[in-house]
């Protein structure tokens, strides 16, 4: 199993979500000026200011030559995670729906924030055994979110300027339809103002999937919490699974 | 020379901030009138910014060498050796005077400008840390919370004008309060967000920093920023130009007319009232930055350069000058080889301009073809525009035809050094501060008083604790620091609050890859901790013992998560040096900064000198800042998995006192709030019994004996209890016996050196007052199994206070009988008081 991780000029999460993502399997940068995708598995648009963010976060980015191979790529039902930037990317894309405006409080905020697993299944969070009640985990701030154990909310850090997710009415309706709000900030976790608390959605194909927070930044107990190990985790498993 | 017709003159050399004497100099050592390009070249050279002027002699009494420095003053950062063949880079650098007139650009070139310093010598960013000084923000008229007012905190504040002591005082300044402290509020704002804007978009965490609230700084505002880097020994490149016919290669962003003079006309003079200096701010881009450094770094991992230096203050002058002399070479430059942003510039412009993102380099020859090839990967722009030469002269073409020549030794060594003629003043020069509770009735015989009676102005222990929660500069930063990215590059172990210093992991990236940044391998985690800290209105109460202190502090706070001091880099923020009073708190402070680095072995590898930070006298501040010697200290970390932590973390724990306890209200931050005048000097300070109390803590921490570090500053024993409290989210229940309040407490157990270190005031039996809320160097506030506690009795002064545990932080000393009292607070109250700093954001 290999990801692939983007590398834009602007980019600053890239090498963070290598690492995770390396926790996994085997993972390699891919050059923005670069339309071969060597070969791999799984792509992951990393957080960060891809061209410096200028026009609107993920504006530029989405041009360059690498995502018109990631666009096909997509299309063909590879699997695609967009972190943070990379999920700006993604929308600006039209991989996914909605958009991402500027956060409620209009600064750049920094949280650990606890999320909820909406949908436990899709290729992003299989990797993690829903529990009906929620209240019999809690919410730790810190860890414990392993693969194997399994929790129903995961502690992840925020850290961006432009989070607030928004969709219209009709095109939030057909994403609960389908089951595309996979991730959700827990109460009182909502500090960007997130329509309907969004945090991560999916394509309908159930392919492409974009967070805010940084699960690259959850993979060890040292640096505050392996939570975000198991979107990683669950890209593997998809893949694997696949190929049986 | 081609404008030999229009020289400059005299009044030319005057305007650019030169003196008659430095002009005539100058014309001797050209053995002619400059013409403008030299003559602009000069003044920036010789201006107090990048010669030093006025303390270049001073510094030189400084500790600059031990057995872990690898790089020391003189390169564009200081390193010190952090094991496994790599080193750790780091220096802290003002940009006060550009941030006092346009805050965001300010202080976001400013963070730039450290960053370059640090990948200029080979070594990649890997954390930011700032230290801001402002006026004011004038809390109390809306930010006090609700239940402090019902417990009395805010009751207090507002019954503090009606009671008349200092109540026409406070009226007035409040008149002049609401608008000094909006724009105190505003400054503050946009420092912070420039700040977050660059080391956010740059993928380089801030992980750290401080922030003081004072009057005098309401005019001048400090923004400091520190970075660190890290860099295999072998890959650190030094700025000295060598090898004649080298190619002199200038990359990274065009050249335009922003920041021009700077240098000479910002920073080496004090500021007016006008804002007519903004056009001499310039702008930052965090994204040509990025660009620049991962551009930087990949051009000396491939071996490409012979050397480097950024351009920062003073631009292309300064390095270029800079280069030659330290390689004691020549350097032919022509202008019209530089990229511009506008057509039309003047050669003085372009040798002048303070564009920022921009680095210049020797390369040979044959590899400047390869130079521009990355530049051209990473869109970064890059031309040659000169080379080295043996002539010894900087000399400035433009199209071919000469239009500057200066000898380097003339430029970069010749400034004269002025020295400093320090006069102690009369008393302090600096106002009270604005009196926000009624100070104490001070009665005959009311030492002994409990802080129900007049001891404490009428003011009850749960008054003066979320009073002091609740003030400016005591209460949470969150609201700052979640502005920041404190953990992008996976290296963050503490971040803000969780501990005294931050802590990062040396791997997983940059320079080293252990097992591809995977720490739990079960093998140890190498790390280091980085604090930055000074606490200017002691300073300014004592200038050698408070610069002590605030290295201490920093020592303190490395302690606490079980790091050894390394190296130290410093800013010296000050006044106007030619003024005797400002130059002798100078030369006090260098003093104790010294004694301080030497005693604990932290030589001082970099640093910055911010002069001048003066400006118009108004109601509520005079002229000159508070002096503030802002110190950075790096430590390292065996293991980074033991980092220590400061809040309590385990319900049953013991908490102890440990190490000299000799607390005085001395410009503390009660007095403050009292608004008493500043006092005239502080008590000593014990540097070694403070030093041996902070290697108890370490290797207590190290050895895990400890659940929670924290070391006792701003607010006293009772503030950092809370603080404890907080910070884990558990109360504790703390009982206070007789001898830790009697004099006869020097002979309590376990306790030796502090004893020596008692304020000679506190002849006088120390009040509960002094004791709950008096500060001093050199105490911590642990928690753990009170076995363990007791036995660090052997080796420094410990007292057991009380137990963790619960939702309430409950203080009780001596039966009432004997004038005892009580705190009792919850941990909601606690933290209501604590976050009144959300309001400056809201």
């Amino acid at each position: 199993m290999k990801f692939g991780v983007l590398q834009f000029p602007g980019s600053c999460d890239e090498v963070d979500a290598l690492y995770a993502a390396r926790r996994v399997g085997d993972a390699e940068l891919l050059w923005h000026g670069e339309r071969d995708l060597k070969g791999v598995d799984a792509i992951v648009v990393p957080g960060g200011f891809s061209y410096g963010d200028y026009l609107r976060a993920g504006a530029i980015a989405r041009f360059s030559p690498v995502m018109e191979s990631v666009l096909a790529f997509a299309r063909d039902g590879g699997l695609v995670l967009g972190i943070c930037n990379g999920f700006q990317v993604l929308c600006e894309a039209r991989l996914l729906p909605g958009a991402l405006l500027p956060n409620a409080n209009l600064r750049f905020t920094f949280r650990q924030v606890q999320l909820e697993v909406v949908e436990g299944d899709t290729a992003f969070t299989c990797a993690h055994r829903r529990e009906r009640d929620l209240q019999m985990d809690g919410y730790s701030s810190v860890g414990g979110g392993s693969p194997i154990e399994g929790r129903s909310t995961l502690s992840i850090p925020a850290k961006h300027s432009w989070g607030r997710y928004y969709a219209d009415d009709a095109t939030l309706a057909s994403m609960r339809e389908h089951g595309q709000v996979v991730l959700r900030y827990a109460r009182g976790e909502n500090f960007n103002g997130s329509l309907d608390d969004i945090a991560g959605v999916c394509n309908e194909q159930g392919n492409v999937f974009g967070l805010m927070p940084h699960p690259e930044h959850a993979v060890e107990e040292l640096t505050g919490s392996t939570d975000g190990l198991c979107i990683f985790a669950s890209m593997r498993t998809a893949v694997e699974g696949a190929r049986v | 020379m081609s404008e030999a017709a229009t020289l400059p003159g005299l009044q030319d050399a005057l305007a650019l901030g030169l003196s008659e004497a430095e002009y005539e100099l100058i014309c001797e050592k050209q053995g002619r009138p400059p013409n403008q390009v030299e003559l602009a070249m000069y003044s920036l050279l010789w201006s107090e910014h990048c010669a030093y002027k006025h303390s270049k002699k001073l510094l030189r009494t400084l500790p600059t060498e031990g057995p872990s420095v690898v790089m020391g003053p003189g390169e564009n950062a200081g390193a010190v050796d952090v094991g496994n063949g790599l080193v750790c880079a780091f220096k802290v650098e003002s940009h006060n005077h550009p941030s006092a007139v346009e805050p965001f650009q300010g202080a976001a070139t400013g963070v730039g400008g450290i960053l370059r310093d640090i990948f200029a010598i080979g070594a990649r960013p890997i954390a930011v840390l700032d230290s801001l000084r402002f006026g004011e923000p004038h809390l109390k008229s809306q930010a006090v919370p609700g239940s402090a007012r019902s417990r009395g905190g805010a009751a207090g504040i507002e019954t503090a004008e009606a009671k008349g002591e200092s109540g026409e005082a406070a009226g007035e300044v409040a008149g002049a309060g609401a608008g000094a402290g909006a724009r105190s509020r505003y400054l503050l704002d946009r420092a912070v967000a420039g700040i977050g804007h660059y080391g956010n978009s740059i993928g380089v965490p801030t992980i750290g920093g401080e922030v003081y609230f004072e009057a005098p700084y309401e005019q001048n505002c400090l923004v400091n920023a520190m970075a660190l880097g890290i860099a295999r020994r072998e890959q650190l490149v030094r700025s000295a130009a060598v090898g004649v016919g080298n190619v002199v290669l200038l990359f990274g962003a065009s050249t335009g007319r922003d920041g021009i003079g700077g240098a000479s006309v910002l920073a080496s003079a004090e500021l007016g009232e006008d804002d007519d200096k903004r056009p001499t701010v310039q702008v930052g881009d965090p994204f040509e930055e990025k660009k620049l450094m991962e551009c930087t770094l990949e051009l000396l991992a491939r071996g490409l350069l012979v050397s480097l230096q950024d351009l920062g203050a003073a631009g292309l002058t300064s390095s270029a000058s800079e280069m030659a002399s330290k390689g004691e070479v020549g350097i032919d430059i022509d202008v019209s080889s530089v990229p511009l942003r506008e057509a039309d510039m003047e050669p003085f412009e372009i040798m002048v301009s303070e564009s920022q993102e921009r680095m210049l380099c020797v390369v040979e020859p044959a590899n400047v073809g390869a130079v521009l090839e990355l530049c051209e990967k990473w869109e970064v722009g890059g031309a040659p525009i000169g080379a080295v030469t043996d002539t010894g002269q900087m000399r400035i073409f433009k199209a071919g035809q000469l239009v500057g020549s200066m000898p380097v030794r003339a430029l970069v060594d010749d400034c004269p050094l002025y020295d400093l003629r320090p006069v102690k003043p009369q008393g302090t020069p600096f106002r009270a501060p604005q009196a926000l509770l009624s100070p104490p009735k001070k009665a005959e015989g009311d030492a002994a008083g409990s802080l129900d009676a007049g001891m404490a102005g009428g003011w009850t222990g749960n008054e003066l604790l979320l009073a002091l929660l609740s003030s400016a500069n005591i209460a949470s930063r969150r609201p700052l620091f979640e502005q920041y990215d404190s953990v992008v590059q996976s290296r963050t172990v503490r971040r803000p609050e969780q501990a005294d210093a931050a802590v990062l992991a040396i791997a997983p990236h940059g320079t080293t890859k252990a097992v591809d940044g995977v720490h739990d391998t079960g093998a140890a985690v190498p790390g280091i901790a980085v604090s930055i800290d000074c606490n200017g209105r002691r300073v300014a109460a004592d200038p050698y013992t408070g610069t002590v202190a605030a290295v201490l502090e920093c020592a303190s706070n490395l302690a606490c998560v079980g790091a050894r001091p390394l190296g130290t880099t410093n800013n010296l923020n000050f006044g106007n040096p030619e003024k005797p009073h400002i130059a002798w708190q100078l030369t006090e402070a260098v003093r104790g900064l010294g004694d301080a680095c030497r005693a604990l072995e932290a030589p001082i590898v970099g640093g910055n000198v911010s002069l001048y930070n003066e400006s118009p006298p108004t109601r509520v501040s005079a002229g000159p800042i508070y002096p503030t010697p802002v110190i950075g200290m790096v430590g390292e970390l065996p293991d980074v998995r033991a980092a220590g932590r400061s809040g309590f973390a385990r319900a049953g724990d013991a908490i102890a006192l440990i190490g000299p306890f000799a607390p005085s209200l001395h410009a503390s931050e009660l007095e403050k709030l009292w608004g008493s005048e500043l006092p005239d000097g502080l008590p000593a300070i014990d540097i070694d019994a403070v030093s041996t109390a902070q290697q108890v803590v370490r290797e207590a921490v190290r050895a895990g004996t400890l659940t929670s570090a924290h070391d006792i500053a701003e607010g006293g024993l009772a503030v950092a209890l809370a603080e404890c409290c907080l910070g884990g989210g558990f109360g504790a229940r703390v009982s206070l016996g007789e001898e830790f309040f009697g004099a006869e407490a020097a002979g309590a157990p376990g306790r030796g050196a502090g004893g020596s270190c008692i304020s000679p005031d506190s002849a006088v039996a120390p009040t509960f007052v002094d004791r709950l809320f008096g500060e001093g160097s050199g105490a911590f506030l642990v928690s753990g199994e009170e076995d363990a506690l007791r036995a660090l009795g052997a080796l420094a002064p410990v007292w057991i206070l009380g137990i963790v545990g619960g939702d309430v932080l409950q203080i009780e000393w001596l039966p009432r009988a004997q004038g005892g009292a009580s705190i009792s607070l919850t941990l909601a109250e606690l933290a209501e008081a604590h976050g009144a700093l959300a309001v400056l954001f809201a």
